[in-house]
């Protein structure tokens, strides 16, 4: 029987990609790839560091190009950003099907591997237009639209694009407070950044001095109009729930009731 | 701004513009040049969902619910005594884009009561989406409401900044109409449609010659017919509906439930239920048509004037014609696939996709996401049996309900007591 090795890599994507490329070079029969701050190695496997290397990474992304549509690469990289245990095994053998069979298998939806990375990165795309929707920007003193996030997944390098090109006459923050990161764009172009929100009173989310009295008006006139636009005799709660889960009311001031 | 005051009037405005049911983003085509304030590309967003379950994306106001004339339906009719407000231009552009830049909406969807008159009226609404084109620099969506009665030229004018407009047909009989809104003409609706329908032609094939003509409402138009106030059929809306797709080039027909605002020996009482279920069949009956390739005499004719409340019209369509089936998963075209119940588009396209893998078997299809319970009985795949065989119609549906668990089965089974 051959050895097993379990890999860890640093979580990014020309990490895994640089895992997929070491298990070709190395053929070797792989039982888990871990991002950091989880172990997954059993007793049984050798365990590996693997140092992201980009041009490993490029060739083996370039070799998968040349088979598949551009569904699957959408596919592979939406499943990687959703950071569920197990995924990169699951790319993993994705990449391998695909260069066993020398063609894209996308439509193979009746392949349970298949299914499950065109099932989770269609879960991921649902997060990214929920952000794209459910950001609230709150403009402050400094006249920055600021808007913090706590997606399910990782979809804050997804949304870039979106508000770049929407919002491109204003300065604005998206930052994600899981990830402790963000996207800031300063009229020019749309960069990464991290801040420091050590201390709840810095979110600027957690204290309204943060903002003008302008904005406070703003977010009551956006909550009116909310409250006005409602049907009463068409209520449905249960519809309206599934629509915006309870997890995604903290992000909508319209939901948030006046009182504070 | 003087915030208190605007706080009023959007209490009073909005609440008004609440009935029009249309709150669509989508089909329009603008991109941000020049670095100015936001886009729409294609595909509208809902950025929230009011309690009753529809997607606010659109701020939808009315300029002003001061009106001239005393429509039944309508609560913004002259003779019902309510507070009256009006914006002005200034303060609705300042909304919305304040709006906008906190990504509270996708743009604005600006409807209006007639005062003085009809081009008047136009006149103030083509006036918010210039300012916000010109000079706020705004490539968000704008819908305007074309008022009935609106001047040809005016009509033009909208649609070089607006990017979808609308009249709504509201009464789906002639008949109808004339009771309810008896000093409205129901040529006064047809002509600015009409003006759209042209203008938007005209607009294609200009277009092709010369790159740079102006865009003219790229998201064409729709409109919406209140479904449950006079006592018309459902074949009788979906024929009207039909007309409008047709010959007008609606993008959308949207069907709204009649909510009871006044008691009038005219019109369903007060208290009377609003007709949410029948609405969601006359939409499941308006996807049937525009989508799935049927047409309405084989959903709704002479002998079956009105949808089936318990199922959805697909189904109840194929237990009225057990001669289609069964359907084979693994060889029938796609236009044959679509009309199995319980398969909607997406299912077909990943039918489509798989079965060129492998034969489709029953597990394959649930996994795939066809809804089992109604499909299993009108189809032949690479399972054995077809589960209907030996059954009739009457056993098939009740099979179905028995195992389905509906959206609006609460809803329904307090609605049907009623019948
Ligand atoms: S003209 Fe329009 S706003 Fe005025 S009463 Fe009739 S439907 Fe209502």
């Amino acid at each position: 029987m051959l050895p097993t090795t379990s890999l860890n890599y640093d979580g990014t994507f020309n990490g895994l990609l640089t895992c997929i490329f070491t298990n070709y070079e190395e053929k070797l029969k792989i039982t888990s790839i871990n991002p950091p701050d989880i172990k997954n190695g059993d007793l049984f496997s050798e365990s590996r560091e693997v140092i992201t290397d980009t041009s490993k990474a490029q060739r083996v992304w370039k070799a998968f190009k040349r088979y598949v549509s551009n569904k699957s690469l959408k596919a592979v990289y939406y499943a990687y950003l959703s950071e569920n245990p197990g995924i990169e095994l699951e790319i993993l053998k994705y990449f391998q099907h695909t260069f066993q069979h020398k063609k894209c298998i996308h439509g193979d939806f009746a392949n349970l591997n298949v299914l499950q990375i065109s099932q989770t990165a269609k879960k991921v795309g649902r997060e990214k237009h929920r952000m794209e929707a459910f950001v609230r920007f709150q403009l402050t003193k400094d006249n920055i639209y600021f808007a913090t996030i706590e997606p399910d997944f990782n979809v804050l390098p997804l949304i870039k694009k979106h508000f770049t090109s929407r919002y491109s006459d204003q300065q604005w923050i998206i930052y994600d407070t899981r990830r402790k990161f963000g996207l800031y764009y300063d009229l020019q172009k749309t960069k990464v950044i991290c801040i420091d929100f050590s201390e709840k009173k810095d979110v600027p989310a957690e204290n309204k001095n943060f903002f003008g009295n302008t904005e406070l008006e703003y977010q009551k006139l956006w909550q009116n109009y909310f409250k006005a636009t409602t049907i009463k005799s068409r209520i449905n709660t249960r519809l309206h729930n599934q629509h915006v889960p309870k997890r995604y009311w903290k992000y909508l001031i319209e939901k948030n009731s006046l009182s504070n | 701004m003087m915030f208190d005051r605007i706080k009023e009037k959007l209490e009073i405005l909005a609440d008004a513009a609440k009935y029009d049911v249309s709150c669509s983003s989508s089909g329009s085509k603008r991109s941000n040049k020049n670095k100015g304030l936001g886009n729409s590309d294609g595909m509208g967003i809902c950025h929230s969902y009011t309690e009753d379950g529809r997607c606010v994306s659109l701020l939808k106001i009315l300029l002003t619910n001061h009106c001239i004339f005393d429509c039944a339906y309508c609560v913004t009719r002259r003779s019902n005594d309510i507070q009256r407000a009006a914006f002005k231009v200034q303060e609705v552009v300042d909304l919305t884009i304040n709006f906008y830049r906190r990504n509270y909406i996708e743009g604005l969807f600006l409807s209006s009561g007639i005062f003085k008159d009809p081009d008047f009226t136009m006149e103030r609404l083509i006036q918010v989406a210039k300012k916000l084109r010109l000079e706020e620099n705004f490539n968000g969506y704008i819908h305007l409401k074309s008022i009935p009665g609106t001047s040809d030229e005016l009509m033009r004018e909208a649609g070089l900044y607006a990017d979808r407009l609308s009249v709504n047909i509201e009464i789906p009989t002639i008949s109808g109409l004339k009771k309810l809104a008896p000093e409205k003409d129901h040529s006064d609706f047809i002509k600015p449609m009409e003006k759209v329908k042209n203008e938007i032609i005209q607009y294609k094939s200009e277009k092709k010659i010369i790159k740079s003509t102006p865009i003219y409402a790229p998201a064409g138009q729709s409109t919406q017919m209140i479904v449950g106030a006079t006592g018309e059929s459902d074949r009788e809306v979906m024929l009207s509906a039909n007309h409008y797709y047709k010959n007008y080039n609606m993008k959308r027909v949207y069907y709204s439930g009649y909510v009871p605002i006044r008691s009038d020996p005219r019109l369903p009482s007060m208290g009377s239920q609003v007709p949410l279920l029948r609405e969601n069949r006359l939409y499941q009956t308006d996807w049937l048509m525009r989508f799935y390739g049927f047409k309405v005499e084989e959903l709704l004719n002479q002998e079956f004037p009105n949808l089936d409340i318990e199922v959805d019209p697909k189904l109840s369509w194929a237990l009225r014609n057990p001669q289609h089936f069964p359907i084979d998963i693994n060889r029938a075209e796609k236009e044959i696939l679509m009309r199995i119940p319980g398969v909607g588009l997406k299912s077909v396209s990943k039918i489509l996709d798989a079965r060129k893998y492998r034969k489709l078997n029953y597990g394959h299809l649930k996994a795939i996401g066809v809804a089992f319970n109604r499909a299993r009985y009108f189809i032949i795949c690479d399972s054995r049996g077809w589960e209907s065989s030996d059954l009739d119609s009457g056993k098939i549906k009740s099979l179905i309900l028995r195992n389905s668990v509906g959206k609006f089965r609460k809803e329904y089974t307090s609605q049907l007591s009623l019948f």
